[in-house]
């Protein structure tokens, strides 16, 4: 199992859709093999199609706000006395995350295919936000699959879906949370796949999902790529890219640009989420050595027991919450492209503090989890090192859970 | 191929009706309480399908939702379902079994252990709801081996060209979506409409039989009989999750369920 030079990774599949022969496929119900298999086509069509390129161009540019900031975190280094700490806002984009490239992209494909109706899943809210507003912005009606758990912790991003006029469907089944709110959209889809395109919000389920949504988010990296050469004037000897890892689709984005350079000149190191330190459950399969499963359509490492029942997850930031991982990360681990840890809950909240006690940032709670792996090994590394660190969401949405863990000053700076 | 599955069809043939199939899970809501239920109604029936839960299941509707939690939570194994089978074909009312569920139990089971224990325990069929053809050929071949028959799935949504080469790639039996749906949605199309795409199918090859399933009840049933044979699940996993609503006997009410729909066939 190798990286291929000069082709992209989310193209180095086989026939039927594995990445190393291993990780991804689509183990889909006989109905979804068709609009599938549409999908496929149309997509191929389109990402070679320059009039669609221009649009997504114009579209990225002029609404979702392209480039997002590259800034150096100069308190924060100073503080930390190690590597230089450098973060990428992605969370400056419109929306807030990173999910409104995806959404973005699927909506445009979705006009394209003649589409009315899109529905996708979230777990966060981040991107069933995105997509109610990319369906609002291009006239299509939507409709966000989320678990119960989740509408009740993640409040403000639902007040923003409603607002743009999408419908929430509250997931009763199993933990209540992403996978449960995944399992259910692709049932809708596979009942309504006639009339509706269906978004995955993240690098996971069958094959096609999980290149359109790293096609999608690859524009973080592209910029990234120009801001890096532009500040340093060459892309440094040292380079770290930190990313949280749920799904995978901020981090697959966010490395893209730079699979290709050796690791020990770019390193990749995604956190996963580790739950709270006293609980068993986490969400950190690459981490905690889970192992090979189908999930949603994909095969992956995913948390499950014995018996092939999928596991429930644990941890305070739901945008990571899911027991799976894209199949992109699969093979990156395998191949040991990326190198992957974990952050426990507790760390995560140590991190957001230290952030925004020293820097004008408000990190989200997953990009926390990577900002807490920068803080632990910044210090013991030299200056000459670049860390960068992928804020990918903004911190708004977790406004009541960081009020009830950390106290009320935390709600104002919200 | 013990041709087992065929026998079912060639007798029901012979009754100028169509073979009728239950689906119903392994362990709802007990492993003693769903053989139970098998014995009870194999007298009416001519081939069972029985579920191995999933808990992140993509083609099931609430019903049978509901019936796979009510087992998992009962802690059913794939072992246990391995008994129930086995006892069930050992009984006096024992009829072909078609085990079905989705992949990954399979994959954690071991593709192998698991079709040798299917052989040892006199497993007929399997269906595999997310395994779909062409990514299905190497399973299916490994199914054969084992006289175990592999049931391919069609949909509305299955090309032409598919559609052949699947029914060639086929064995005993296939199995017609009859709709865009999970199990157990409400029949939202014409069943003059399922027949003229399940007679399209026949025409292919008319000696596979091919089985209507999905969105079957008391109300609908009648109208398709004219199918080779037909498939209620989600009818009968519903009338399970009433009679424990109710505190009545899941066994005695899903018997008379199935009598009532056997009535309808003939």
């Amino acid at each position: 199992m190798k990286i291929k030079k000069n082709i992209l990774l989310i193209d180095q599949h086989d026939k039927n859709g594995f990445w190393g022969g291993k990780f991804g496929g689509s183990f889909i119900p006989e109905t979804l093999k068709k609009p599938i298999e549409d999908l496929e086509i149309l997509f191929a069509k389109l990402r070679n199609n320059k009039n669609f390129l221009l649009e997504r161009d114009k579209y990225f540019k002029n609404w979702v706000g392209s480039p997002t900031r590259f800034i150096k975190l100069n308190n924060l280094t100073k503080h930390l006395g190690g590597a230089q700490i450098w973060s990428k806002v992605v969370s400056d984009a419109n929306g807030g995350a990173h999910k409104i490239y995806n959404a973005t992209v699927h909506c445009l494909i979705a006009k394209r295919a003649g589409k009315k109706y899109i529905v996708g899943d979230t777990g966060a809210g981040y991107a069933g936000k995105m997509l109610s507003m990319a369906a609002k912005k291009f006239g299509l009606k939507c409709k966000i699959f989320m678990g119960a758990k989740d509408i009740k912790r993640q409040k403000p991003n639902c007040d923003a879906m409603r607002k743009n006029g999408a419908e929430i469907v509250p997931v009763y089944t199993g933990s209540q949370t992403l996978v449960d709110a995944v399992s259910e959209c692709m049932r809708y889809w596979v009942s309504n796949c006639d009339k509706t395109h269906m978004c995955v919000g993240s690098t996971v389920g069958p094959n096609i999902f999980v290149k359109i949504c790293g096609w999608s988010t690859s524009q973080i990296s592209r910029e990234l790529f120009m801001q890096i050469k532009k500040e340093f004037g060459k892309i440094p000897n040292k380079l770290k890219l930190i990313n949280c890892v749920g799904g995978g689709s901020s981090s697959f984005g966010f490395w893209n640009e730079f699979m290709h350079y050796e690791k020990k000149k770019v390193e990749f190191i995604g956190v996963e989420a580790g739950g709270p330190k006293k609980s068993k459950r986490h969400a950190a399969p690459l981490t905690y050595g889970s192992k090979i499963g189908v999930l949603h359509g994909a095969m992956q490492y995913v948390n499950q027991n014995k018996t092939g029942q999928i596991e429930e997850t644990e941890s305070i930031s739901a945008g990571l919450d899911y027991p799976g991982v894209s199949p992109l990360h699969c093979f990156l681990k395998d191949v040991k492209r990326a190198r992957y840890t974990a952050a426990s809950d507790e760390e995560a909240l140590m991190a957001y503090q230290l952030i925004t006690k020293y820097e004008n940032l408000n990190p989200s709670l997953e990009p926390s989890h990577a900002f807490a792996e920068a803080i632990k090994i910044a210090p013991k590394l030299n200056k000459d090192t670049i860390i960068v660190v992928n804020s990918c969401g903004d911190a708004k949405k977790d406004r009541d859970i960081l009020k009830k863990k950390l106290g009320k000053k935390y709600e104002s700076s919200n | 191929m013990s041709r087992q599955i065929s026998l079912a069809f060639e007798k029901a043939k012979k009754a100028n009706r169509p073979a009728l199939l239950t689906y119903t899970v392994a362990g709802d809501n007990t492993k003693k309480r769903s053989l139970e239920i098998l014995n009870s109604i194999s007298k009416s029936i001519d081939i069972c399908e029985l579920g191995f839960p999933h808990n992140t299941p993509i083609g099931d509707g609430g019903e049978i939702q509901t019936s796979s939690y009510r087992a998992i939570k009962n802690g059913i194994t794939m072992n246990d379902i391995f008994q129930i089978v086995k006892k069930f074909k050992k009984g006096k009312h024992s009829k072909p079994i078609i085990l079905m569920g989705y992949y990954n139990m399979i994959l954690q089971y071991g593709e192998n252990k698991f079709l040798n224990k299917c052989k040892k325990t006199g497993v007929n069929g399997l269906i595999v709801v997310d395994l779909p053809w062409p990514e299905n050929k190497v399973f299916a071949k490994k199914c054969k081996k084992k006289s175990i028959s592999f049931v391919q799935l069609l949909s509305p949504t299955t090309s032409k060209i598919r559609l052949k080469k699947i029914v060639k790639d086929s064995h005993e039996m296939i199995y017609y979506i009859s709709m865009l749906s999970t199990t157990g949605g409400r029949l939202k199309v014409s069943p003059k409409k399922i027949l003229k795409n399940y007679f399209n199918i026949k025409k292919i090859n008319p000696k596979k039989n091919c089985v209507i399933g999905f969105g079957i009840t008391e109300e609908t049933i009648s109208k398709l009989k004219s199918a080779d044979g037909l498939v209620v699940g989600s009818a009968i996993c519903k009338e399970i999750t009433r009679s424990l609503n109710n505190r009545q006997n899941p066994v005695t009410n899903v018997s008379r369920l199935v009598a009532k729909l056997k009535k309808k066939i003939l």
